[in-house]
């Protein structure tokens, strides 16, 4: 799996952001490099929510900082209303962020503990000079208040007064204050707690409606972005493995890899048999990424084809695409 | 006779903000050979009670009434000293944080045999080619290497093996896991899973699953407690327990967790508001204020426990119907 190839890209007005090749490295000696995003092309239509899925090391945070250009890619498009966002000036690509926030996955270390939360969020609007000081503090009410916090009783307080909850919900109006167009959620819900995850994923739904965003959402949980995604992109060591809508890669998932994340979610129904199909051993380095099909080392399907051929994505059923020589029927 | 009970236990701890009540009149059973799972939220005091069964809580701001009893012992009558050759031999426990859990600078082997040495007098030579048995139990691949390594050489996923060889190799009775694969991705976590269930099996070994996770407990273990507010508020045997739950909050949980069987794009049912202060804890029911299906009654008295035959005891005064 994991390969190249741009059969599921969109030819369509509506596309707010087309990825088109994107690299990233780092290099972490004179010899090696992290190859950690390797030529990924994906797009997303206005008002959609991608989820960009994989196990830890996969690429996609760094892919997902990537499109706000944290740090640039070393090659590709990122292509965001129009504009190529890889060729912009700094200062240009300053005002482009405007439209596009970030919201992290440690709620707590990602807001600044000696700020207090009129003042986090009423930093980016008086960075961007919007309105004046009245102007803004009715704007900061009324983003607590949509994402369910009582002004008066939170205005004053730190970050550390918080639950984790109540930080990512303080980290979602900040990231909101601006009024994006598109949100990028890295793992979101995964320090919380699932009575609080709940909470924060139908937030994001409301505050999606409500504000009119596209979404990109990184997770590690299937079932959490089978909840709130349109678009799933199943990611493995820098390259896509399957892209397709929720219910198709749920019910027949054509990606070995992307079967073994789904029998990996634990049920929550003692009845149910466990799965005995585990997927064995861990991703390898991606300092030295297998040849050919990424997954090869730990795929049951793999074959001598896929040691020396890298599978291209192809459309397997309508709007479902995969990228292997061997896909599950 | 059970492995461990634990009887009326209460604990306390004395802060600047008052008397918070960690713990609030546990009884729990852990038959030998068995695997329990303790379920709540953070700060449902789930930490704390499997902490205090170990013996692990001391200091002079801890408060604690009610008796432990592990393997015909008398665990809240005896000296720290008296505790600690409990542990490797009779219990033991992983922790969440394998990357914070393990000695950053002491070598794989050395971690693993230390508990061999001191707690069996095994000679140095011994306890590191058993540790290398047990790296290959844990099925690390490349044992004989990864005993030369540093925790920060390997991955968190091997790093959590590493820690169930640490804790299983003075054979304890019971193992004590708290949030074993809370940091980990679902594909470790479920390899991690049915590590666990097979070593218990094979070694005959009792375990003590705490987690957030209802999904988690599901497959991987015998019995559920279910903890809010520092009380057990519902317990039986698993299969009994998914089959027909009796208290609301328990069902709540349930709800809130997003399934992959559900329809996308589909509301996920909440709890709304958080847990009642730990140092203020309401009269009533600890869960009143965010129940569905609230009543006068609830705010005004506490629930006891009620046993409803079939060994499931829950907290409520308005139970849902046995299915």
């Amino acid at each position: 799996m994991a390969g190249s190839g741009t059969a599921h890209m969109r030819d369509s007005e509506d596309v707010i952001l087309a990825v088109k090749d994107l690299v990233v490295e780092f290099r972490i000696s004179h010899k090696h490099t992290v190859q950690a995003v390797s030529g990924i092309s994906f797009d997303i239509v206005k008002g959609e929510t991608l989820a960009i899925v994989g196990e830890s090391g996969c690429g996609k945070t760094t892919l997902g900082k990537a499109i706000l250009q944290l740090p640039p890619p070393n090659s590709g498009e990122v292509i965001f209303d129009g504009t190529d966002l890889t060729k912009l000036s700094r200062e240009k690509l300053r005002a482009a962020r405007t439209s596009m926030q970030m919201v992290f996955q440690d709620p707590i270390s990602s807001l600044d503990p000696r700020m207090t939360v009129s003042q986090l969020i009423d930093e980016p609007l008086s960075i961007w000079d919007r309105g004046n000081s009245a102007e803004r503090a009715e704007h900061i009410n009324k983003l607590l208040n949509d994402v369910g916090l009582d002004p008066d009783i939170v205005l004053n307080r730190r970050a550390y007064e918080f639950s984790g909850g109540q930080c990512q919900r303080i980290s979602i109006a900040r990231s909101l204050a601006l009024e994006p167009r598109m949100l990028i959620c890295d793992e979101p819900v995964s320090a919380l707690d699932v009575s609080i995850q709940a909470q924060i994923l139908n937030l994001l739904q409301d505050m999606k409606d409500r504000y009119g965003l596209t979404l990109v959402f990184i997770s590690h949980n299937l079932a959490v972005v089978k909840a709130v995604s349109n678009r799933i992109m199943v990611m493995y060591l820098g390259k896509v493995c399957e892209v397709g809508t929720p219910d198709a890669i749920y019910a027949n998932p054509a990606h070995h890899y992307t079967a073994a994340l789904i029998d990996s979610v634990p049920i929550p129904d003692p009845t149910r048999s466990v799965p005995t199909a585990l997927l064995q051993g861990e991703p390898p380095s991606p300092v030295n990424p297998p040849s050919g099909c990424r997954f090869r080392t730990r795929c049951p399907a793999a074959s001598e084809r896929c040691v020396v051929e890298e599978p291209q994505l192809r459309e397997v059923a309508p709007g479902q695409f995969v990228a292997c020589h061997h896909p599950r029927s | 006779m059970s492995l461990l009970s634990i009887r009326d236990l209460s604990i306390s701890f004395d802060t600047p903000r008052g008397m918070l009540e960690a713990v609030r009149h546990a009884d729990l059973e852990v038959p030998a050979g068995a695997s329990v799972g303790i379920v709540g939220e953070s700060g449902s005091g789930k930490t704390v009670l499997s902490r205090a069964a170990m013996g692990l809580l001391h200091g002079s701001n801890v408060r604690s009434t009610g008796t432990v009893v592990f393997d015909g012992k008398e665990l809240t009558a005896m000296t720290r000293v008296e505790v600690r050759k409990n542990f490797g031999t009779g219990m033991a426990m992983i922790f969440q944080d394998p990357m914070t859990a393990l000695n950053p600078v002491r070598r794989i082997g050395s971690q693993i045999s230390e508990g061999m040495i001191v707690q069996l007098g095994m000679d140095k030579k011994k306890a590191m080619a058993r540790s290398e048995e047990l790296l290959s139990l844990v099925r690390i691949p490349d044992p004989g290497a990864t005993l030369r390594k540093f925790p920060y050489q390997l991955s968190g996923g091997m790093r959590q093996r590493v820690m169930i060889a640490i804790a299983i190799a003075c054979s304890p009775k019971l193992l004590f896991a708290d949030e074993p694969t809370t940091a980990l991705d679902v594909t470790v976590q479920a390899q991690i899973l049915q590590l666990l269930g097979d070593l218990r099996r094979d070694l005959g070994m009792a375990m003590v699953l705490v987690t957030h996770d209802l999904g988690v407990v599901a497959g991987n273990t015998d019995i559920v407690a279910v903890m809010y507010a520092g009380e057990i508020v519902e317990r039986a045997p698993t299969r009994e327990l998914f089959a027909s739950m009796r208290m609301p909050y328990t069902e709540a949980l349930l709800k809130s967790i997003p399934k992959i069987d559900m329809p996308s794009g589909k509301r996920l049912q909440v709890i709304e508001g958080r847990l009642p202060d730990p140092t203020d804890r309401p009269v009533g029911c600890g869960f009143a204020a965010r129940c569905m299906y609230v009543q006068p009654k609830c705010i005004a008295e506490h629930p006891p426990l009620i046993h409803d035959g079939d060994d499931h005891l829950y907290r409520c005064w308005f139970p849902l119907e046995k299915k």
